[in-house]
């Protein structure tokens, strides 16, 4: 009888080509996504006088370092010129070795966990690195995906392999119907919340359960996203109907006869009934509330309805002082009640949360209201930012008072200066809350896209579940 | 086939660093992210934890403090450069003049971008990184050893604490071995494994 293996293992035993007996293989790369950060990797390629070896197995895009504004004038649109030098060397070296490049006034640019999606480059099976922790979002169709720093990006380049260890499998059941006003961003906050920011360290994270099943490809992308938040080397959901209906149609997918042959082969993918994971965790998700973040981790996170915690009674003594250093950063007081905290502005973007499903349940609590504080929306990709405008949520944002920008990762990170202004406290549907992640001294509270949007229509962090009529 | 830095034995001061889930954004923040390495990383590690507005450092944080300002060494709490997979981390790590991070666990992506550039992370169980960060605290400026040979740090007190690496890690590590040369030693098998993936997924490439 053959073994039983999980769907992880099956995608990652057919990429390897050899096996050091060691745990360490050398691993296939099918697909290798780019961005404007890539420069370190081509910079060192280029010393060593080495060359893309498989230039049509990697795509690459704008996206970390593009203003969100003027973008009509393309790279004119620039008012810092080392930001837009990093764009210029994107564009010359994937010109000088050969691939595919969506520039900054590409219509279908985007940030690139958005549009490898969008493209039908992310397909399940598949193995998928880019320079970039949120990689792990692929996963949500079957990839193995994963996140890579720069000397490890020039040897995808120069080889399309690496040396890899196998990490551990650890499946997360989700079960149970999500509660209206609740999204698969609050399910990763609150799966987060409960089991760390290391919890998954070491590991691939299978999402399973009746609750994945019935979501969207979006809502599982946004969980595939946050893996890393986890300390997940990648995350996974198995192809299903849903999976394969997203994907059929799609630029890079195959058509036909291929599309069937690829279609059989995907349905074989998911994980074998009784194949063991080295752990497991779970989350009642019909419990799960509309969540916010306090601190500045991702598992510092919390039920809108709860209040800021008190360090003074967390047993952990490392938790604890993280905590305090955190209440401190963010100038919180131990039993300030979440749905009390006032922000300073909003922002709704990001590969966590800038896709068209997104958009449409911010729009959903904006329409017929008005923000009043600073709010800024940037559509995950041009392609999405087209959708919306044709669906015209564009002037629902517009109505209510938002800045409705281009694609790009924009206040995520804030390299391309679209920073917060220190002190001040942002509601963001970004993945990271980290110190300075969104400007220094800026203040994140990790929300949905609908949390996002009745913060900025409140002012407040506040319960969306208040305002449905 | 030597290309990368390697790593032996080191005796260097340590710092304690008492936090846990120092993320990359902490070690390097993004607003330096397009910088080219020779804009002087070694000022930017740890920057706006290490420094005031007005660019003065902030004397409690740890290697602002005269005795660990030389230190080659950092003790840490859990969970080590989690976060996003910027090299620049490592960078500014390796350029301030750290070579090796002892932890109770890393970021994995971090982790593999230190054994990348000849630095050496060490996972130790967490009452061995508080009981070397106690040490360090009650003597500043005293120093540690780690040596990659014998896989074994010892603290200022002499004990010494057995360290568990990947076979693979620690001999390309010793040895400054270039993994692209390691990867293209194989280029036979990597060109037929192409040809049997190209004939199943035709439509990948």
């Amino acid at each position: 009888m053959k073994p039983t293996r999980t769907m992880f293992d099956k995608v990652w035993d057919r990429h390897v080509i050899v096996d050091r007996g060691d745990g360490e293989v050398l691993l296939y790369i099918d697909r290798n996504l780019l961005h404007e950060g890539s420069f370190r990797a081509f910079g060192a390629l280029a010393a060593e006088g080495l060359k893309v070896r498989r230039p049509e197995q990697n795509f690459a895009t704008a996206d970390h370092n593009v203003p969100t504004t003027n973008r009509e004038r393309g790279l004119g649109a620039f008012k810092d010129s080392e930001l837009r030098n990093t764009v210029v060397m994107l564009a010359e070296n994937t010109t000088a070795h050969d691939i595919r490049y969506y520039g900054i006034d590409n219509p279908l640019q985007g940030i690139v966990h958005v549009i490898g999606p969008e493209l039908g480059l992310t397909q399940p099976g598949i193995t998928l690195t880019c320079g970039d922790s949120h990689t792990s979002t692929h996963g949500a169709f079957g990839a193995c995906a994963f996140g890579i720093g720069a000397s490890q990006l020039k040897q995808v380049l120069a080889t399309q392999c690496l040396w890899q260890q196998k990490p551990k499998s650890m499946r997360i059941m989700l079960d149970g119907d999500m509660a209206q006003g609740v999204s698969a961003k609050d399910v990763m906050l609150a799966l987060i919340a409960k089991i760390g920011t290391g919890g998954a360290t070491g590991h691939m994270i299978e999402y399973a359960g009746s609750t994945i099943r019935s979501l969207g490809m979006e809502g599982r992308m946004t969980l595939c996203n946050m893996a890393i938040e986890a300390g997940a080397r990648c995350g996974m959901v198995a192809p299903d109907d849903t999976t394969f209906a997203y994907l059929e149609g799609r630029e890079f997918v195959p058509k036909g006869a291929l599309w069937e042959r690829a279609l059989a082969g995907w349905r074989l993918l998911s994980t074998d009934e009784s194949a063991p994971f080295n752990a497991e965790a779970s989350l009642d998700v019909a419990a799960v509330a509309p969540m916010v973040t306090w601190g500045t981790n991702p598992e510092e996170a919390a039920p809108i309805h709860a209040s800021v915690p008190d360090p003074d009674i967390e047993p952990d003594a490392a938790k604890r002082a993280h905590m305090r250093q955190a209440l401190d950063y963010m100038q919180l007081t131990p039993g300030t009640r979440l749905d009390e905290i006032k922000i300073d502005r909003v922002f709704i973007g990001t590969c966590t949360n800038g896709r068209i499903d997104d958009l449409r349940a911010a729009a959903a609590i904006l329409r017929g209201r008005k923000v009043v504080v600073p709010a800024v929306v940037s559509p995950g990709s041009s392609t999405v930012k087209r959708q919306a405008e044709a669906e015209g949520l564009d002037r629902i944002f517009l109505g209510a008072g938002f800045e409705w920008r281009g694609s790009g990762c924009s206040s995520c990170t804030a390299q391309n200066g679209d920073a917060v202004p220190a002190g001040e406290r942002c509601a963001s549907t970004s993945n990271r809350n980290f110190e300075g992640r969104q400007g220094k001294g800026a203040r994140t509270h990790l929300v949905s896209p609908a949390m996002a949007a009745a913060a900025a229509v409140t002012g407040n962090l506040t319960d969306v579940r208040k305002l449905f009529s | 086939m030597v290309g990368m830095q390697s790593f032996t034995k080191l005796v260097a001061v340590a710092a304690p660093l008492d936090m846990a889930n120092v993320d990359t954004d902490q070690i390097f923040p993004s607003r330096f992210l397009h910088k080219p390495r020779g804009a002087g990383f070694g000022r930017m590690a740890f920057h706006d934890i290490r420094f005031d507005r007005q660019g003065s450092e902030l004397p409690e944080f740890i290697l602002n403090r005269r005795a660990f300002r030389d230190a080659k060494i950092i003790v840490a709490g859990a969970n080590f450069g989690c976060g996003s997979s910027r090299e620049g981390a490592v960078y500014a790590l390796y350029d301030y003049g750290i070579r090796s991070v002892i932890a109770p666990s890393f970021g994995d992506i971090h982790y593999a971008n230190q054994l990348q550039n000849g630095m050496l992370p060490v996972v130790l169980p967490d009452e061995a990184c508080a009981k070397l960060r106690a040490e360090l605290h009650a003597k500043p400026g005293a120093a540690v050893a780690v040596d990659l040979d014998s896989q074994t740090v010892t603290g200022p007190d002499g004990k010494s604490y057995h360290f568990e690496i990947k076979a693979s890690h620690r001999e390309r590590l010793l040895k400054g071995l270039d993994e692209i040369g390691l990867i293209m030693q194989h280029v036979n098998e990597i060109e037929a494994f192409e040809r049997r993936h190209r004939n199943e997924m035709p439509w990948l490439t």
